[in-house]
């Protein structure tokens, strides 16, 4: 069914720290080789060796560089699916394999009544679906459902593939949909963001911005270069005689 | 948007096909057109055959084209399926308006019924087809209040001018049709104009600073995300159009609007053989036009997605 739940007993997303990611795309990797193994698999690749390679991807870090006071400073931004609460991708699609689960609000596609019509695609603002030319079906983050409830996996596993991979601890996964859980803290502590909140998608994901910067620019100019004029000395003496025409 | 060949094929001649269904539906039992079973049955022909062919090409865009029954289920919340559900349920009057008129040589009682109901069914079909890209948030070209009107405007003038052809051709034109035809392009002509000068001045709903959440500042990109251009990029940016769009609109104007404008009143004073000769150029000049038409359509239509792989903040997507 493509309607939606009026409300979902959970909110299971994701929170990521724009001010700890460094860019690495582990979290692409690791989303990327789960995945291709995973629910929705497989995470098709055309020419994956060659000089134009294409494929399907959940996950993908930009980065950016926003000018702010002083300078501009690097943002590495990681983009997924968010798992909005009001996904039109979801609501637009004629078949019913896109649908949004009511026990965990998890957006999810079901390959098998998938047409490729790609509508979902267009209803998405933040470019969380990825067509399969292959297998001619649409394929979306599946906040590593087959993870997160994964009994043969030890416990400290079971969150998805790329909170697991993230060196620098920027991505958490929880239930945002209660305000005591430890991202819904994080989330009011830190000041995290919806991403494009006028378009009315009300995503669950949250973007915790990038933290003020503590100090002012340190005034500490380089130690003068050494001149390169010739002096006394030995060295001197060296440099006059390497300096010599008929050398 | 990336323009699918299919989507644009489909969608121009369904609306032509509704529209000349619509037309005939309502100027059939109305005695307005010829009651001989010749032309009902050529138009009918022509319009189911426009429909038909449409859909059967909207299907070239599916990449499970083996699964497109199902995408009659989900009428409760999708314009998609509802323009699916509307576009087989329309067949059922169409179907009992074309045996009744070509077959029963009848157009009054139920077969009248039958044909208000293909009138209503196709502009149902028609209004379904504008909502799925009307409601399309992302994208502010095809998310306004011009989208829905448009396929309307469109339907009906291309049924129209088709319709005139048709009359002309079995020598029944009327002046006041012929008059109608024209004013429908004429309203056409007037929208997509009035249609491009808002988008030509409509910013993106969003900026580059609501898509990243980052507050303040101009955001630029300082490296994508991968090296080659990806589904997102292919599909949603496409940007060939937009460096010649000027000239492509001068030629939708030109072939769509202005061309099949000046054959159709033509043919409204001259009648006669020669009358029919520019009632048929009509419909050759605004097929293409229309193409153009709904090619840039797709092609200038901007989507927010753009915004995270633009080079710099400017307010105007790649």
């Amino acid at each position: 069914m493509t309607s939606l739940p009026g409300k979902t007993e959970k909110s299971l997303g994701l929170v990521i720290d724009l001010d700890t990611c460094v860019g690495c795309h582990a979290c692409v990797t690791s989303c990327k080789e789960w995945n291709t193994g995973g629910h929705m698999a497989p995470l098709t690749d055309f020419d994956p060796y060659g000089g134009a390679p294409d494929g399907t991807w959940f996950n993908r870090v930009h980065t950016y560089e926003q000018s702010c006071g002083e300078g501009g400073r690097t943002v590495n931004f990681p983009r997924s699916c968010l798992h909005c609460e009001t996904p039109a991708c979801v609501t637009v699609c004629p078949t019913g394999a896109s649908y949004k689960r009511s026990s965990d609000g998890i957006v999810l596609v079901d390959e098998d009544k998938c047409i490729g019509c790609q509508l979902c695609a267009w209803a998405c603002p933040y470019g969380a679906r990825d067509f399969d030319f292959d297998v001619g079906v649409m394929k979306k983050c599946t906040l590593c459902v087959d993870r997160i409830y994964n009994e043969n996996l030890d416990e400290v596993d079971r969150v998805p593939a790329c909170v697991a991979a993230c060196p620098t601890g920027a991505r958490h996964f929880g239930d945002l949909g209660d305000p005591n859980s430890a991202v819904s803290q994080l989330v009011a502590e830190r000041g995290g963001v919806d991403l494009m909140p006028d378009l009315g998608y009300n995503p669950v994901n949250k973007y915790l911005p990038p933290r003020a910067k503590t100090s002012a620019p340190t005034d500490a100019p380089a130690k003068e270069l050494e001149s390169v004029t010739a002096e006394g000395g030995f060295l001197g003496w060296v440099d006059r005689m390497l300096s010599e025409e008929a050398l | 948007m990336h323009p699918a060949l299919s989507i644009i094929l489909f969608t121009t001649a369904s609306g032509a096909g509704y529209g000349l269904l619509a037309l005939l539906g309502v100027l059939g039992p109305a005695g307005l057109t010829p009651e001989g079973p010749w032309f009902g049955g050529v138009s009918l022909a022509l319009a189911f055959a426009l429909i038909g062919g449409g859909l059967l090409c909207s299907t070239v865009h599916l990449g499970r084209p083996e699964r497109a029954w199902r995408a009659f289920s989900q009428w409760r919340s999708s314009w998609l399926s509802r323009e699916g559900v509307l576009s087989v349920v329309t067949f059922v009057p169409a179907g009992i308006f074309a045996i009744g008129w070509v077959i029963l040589a009848r157009l009054d009682g139920a077969i009248m019924v039958a044909g208000l109901l293909a009138a209503l069914g196709a502009a149902a079909t028609v209004v379904a087809t504008a909502k799925i890209y009307a409601s399309l948030r992302p994208i502010p070209e095809w998310a306004s209040v011009y989208t829905l009107p448009a396929y309307l405007i469109f339907a009906l003038m291309t049924g129209a001018v088709l319709l005139n052809a048709l009359l002309h051709l079995f020598g029944a034109y009327s002046t006041a049709f012929s008059l109608f035809a024209a004013a429908t392009i004429a309203a056409g002509w007037a929208w997509k104009r009035a249609t491009w000068r808002h988008n030509d001045t409509a910013p993106l709903p969003v900026t580059a600073n609501d898509a990243t959440g980052l507050a303040g500042g101009r955001i630029r990109t300082v490296e994508w995300p991968h090296t080659e251009a990806n589904y997102l990029m292919k599909e949603m940016g496409y940007r060939i159009a937009r460096k010649h769009s000027a000239r492509l609109r001068r030629i939708t104007e030109a072939a769509a609007f202005a061309i099949p404008l000046g054959l159709t009143a033509g043919a409204a004073l001259i009648g006669g053989i020669p009358a029919a000769v520019l009632a048929v150029l009509a419909v050759l000049a605004q097929a293409p036009g229309m193409l153009v038409e709904r090619w840039l359509f797709f092609a200038e239509a901007r989507h927010v997605v753009s915004l995270y792989y633009m080079p710099e903040h400017s307010g105007q997507a790649a």
